[in-house]
């Protein structure tokens, strides 16, 4: 990899000084993307800025109605949370089937979040649950967050400090995960909120992206049945070595059937 | 460079690193801990999983100056003078190896596991070792050896 300096900030005013101080800093979570990337010479940051020593950047806190999850929080740790586990079960087995324990114990929400791979868990869980990601210059809805490939609303310099997650009434995620890599080939989040329902796919096109059709038609019936064949059109998704774009069209009516089955219970 | 403190296997060190030093070359070249294997060097193979503060990590994919003032365990320090740990006793009475390349980041993995949770079945060890390849595909006797190990483990 090529060189870089490193600084190590403590507080969330020290990583925007620290960014000013750099040519082209760029900001180390867990690593578990950014350090492989760095290995490629895909990336050539002047300094990398370690946000793991940044006070009050991780932990969970259950709210009444939300639950917050700081930015370093590492994927082992939503997994496990007994708050998460109890009022989002969807959202701790999201978090505890991405990729491998030891990748759990490094990789973070904010990193995932604002890396937006195509293919990641976290962006389905963050557009499936309305989530708002909490930056160090406003909050960001869902539904504006994700903008493309590895690509968000965040500004240069803009730090994830936390999501927060509403409690949907019911919730389900299932994945068809690459079996070598464990990121979604396809996978679907589904969320009941009173009388509104989100579905949130990822791994089948260049971002996450909702199903409308999928959405009203669950709020019509909270069913699987009312998940019909052909609800998303394969032109728009991927088309790879991994799957064919109408094998992705047809798993995403299959995985959100039963992700509505998973909600109910 | 950056000066390191790090206590592994117990015993406190501090060494000068690179930026680009990874943990496990630092663990390696520095430390001369051999013990642990780098053999994707791409994150993915976990035969170089060592513990962070009690946690396994791929050491690969973690710079060393990350790991200043953590606790950091390899496989050297898991047998207790000259008795093996038992889930190394485990992996001998199952042949839980071929060419053994891949056997420190298993054991270090399977002990986490265990630790973590004692009664580990079977499903759950299949999973637990989502992260460690055996490219001979030997994985019917690491599981074997998990088992037993873990069975030791609980005593």
């Amino acid at each position: 990899m090529y060189d870089f300096g490193i600084k190590n900030p403590t507080s969330v005013d020290d990583v925007k000084t620290a960014l000013g101080e750099s040519d082209d800093g760029q900001f180390l979570a867990g690593g578990q993307t950014l350090i492989p990337v760095l290995k490629q010479r895909l990336a050539m940051p002047s300094d990398l800025i370690s946000l793991a020593r940044v006070d009050g950047l991780s932990g969970i806190s259950a709210g009444g109605d939300s639950i917050s999850v700081k930015a370093m929080t590492c994927h082992a740790e939503v997994a496990a949370n007994a708050d998460i586990k109890s009022a989002i079960p969807a959202l701790a087995k999201l978090a505890g089937g991405i990729g491998d324990p030891h990748v759990r114990n490094r990789g973070t929400i904010g990193g995932s979040v604002a890396n937006n791979d195509p293919a990641a868990d976290y962006p389905a869980a963050v557009l499936g649950l309305g989530a708002t990601v909490v930056t160090s210059e406003r909050e960001i809805e869902a539904d504006n967050f994700f903008t493309g490939m590895f690509d968000t609303a965040l500004n240069e310099g803009e730090l994830i400090t936390e999501i927060s997650f509403p409690i949907p009434e019911a919730a389900g995620y299932i994945k068809f995960p690459n079996p070598a890599t464990r990121y979604a080939l396809v996978a679907v989040m589904v969320a009941k909120f009173g009388n509104t329902v989100r579905v949130a796919v990822t791994g089948a096109g260049p971002c996450v992206f909702r199903v409308a059709e999928m959405e009203q038609a669950l709020t019509a019936s909270f069913s699987p049945d009312s998940i019909k064949d052909g609800m998303v059109p394969a032109d728009d998704l991927n088309n790879d070595i991994h799957a064919s774009r109408e094998y992705r069209a047809h798993l995403i009516g299959v995985l959100a059937r039963r992700a509505v089955a998973e909600a109910n219970g | 460079m950056p000066a390191i403190t790090v206590r592994v296997n117990g015993l406190e060190v501090t060494k000068e690193v690179g930026a680009r030093t990874l943990l496990s070359t630092f663990i390696r070249e520095q430390l001369k801990l051999t013990g642990t294997h780098v053999g994707c060097d791409t994150s993915q193979c976990g035969a170089c999983v060592v513990t962070l503060d009690g946690k396994t990590v791929k050491s690969c994919a973690v710079f060393a100056w990350e790991a200043d003032g953590a606790d950091i365990g390899t496989i050297e320090g898991l047998a207790d003078g000259d008795n093996m740990h038992p889930m190394q006793e485990a992996f001998r009475e199952h042949h839980g190896l071929q060419c053994g390349f891949c056997t420190p980041g298993m054991v270090m993995t399977a002990v986490s596991l265990v630790e973590n949770n004692p009664d580990i079945d079977e499903d759950g060890i299949r999973h637990g070792l989502e992260g460690n390849i055996c490219r001979c595909t030997g994985y019917q006797n690491i599981i074997d050896a998990v088992k037993t190990g873990a069975k030791a483990m609980r005593g």
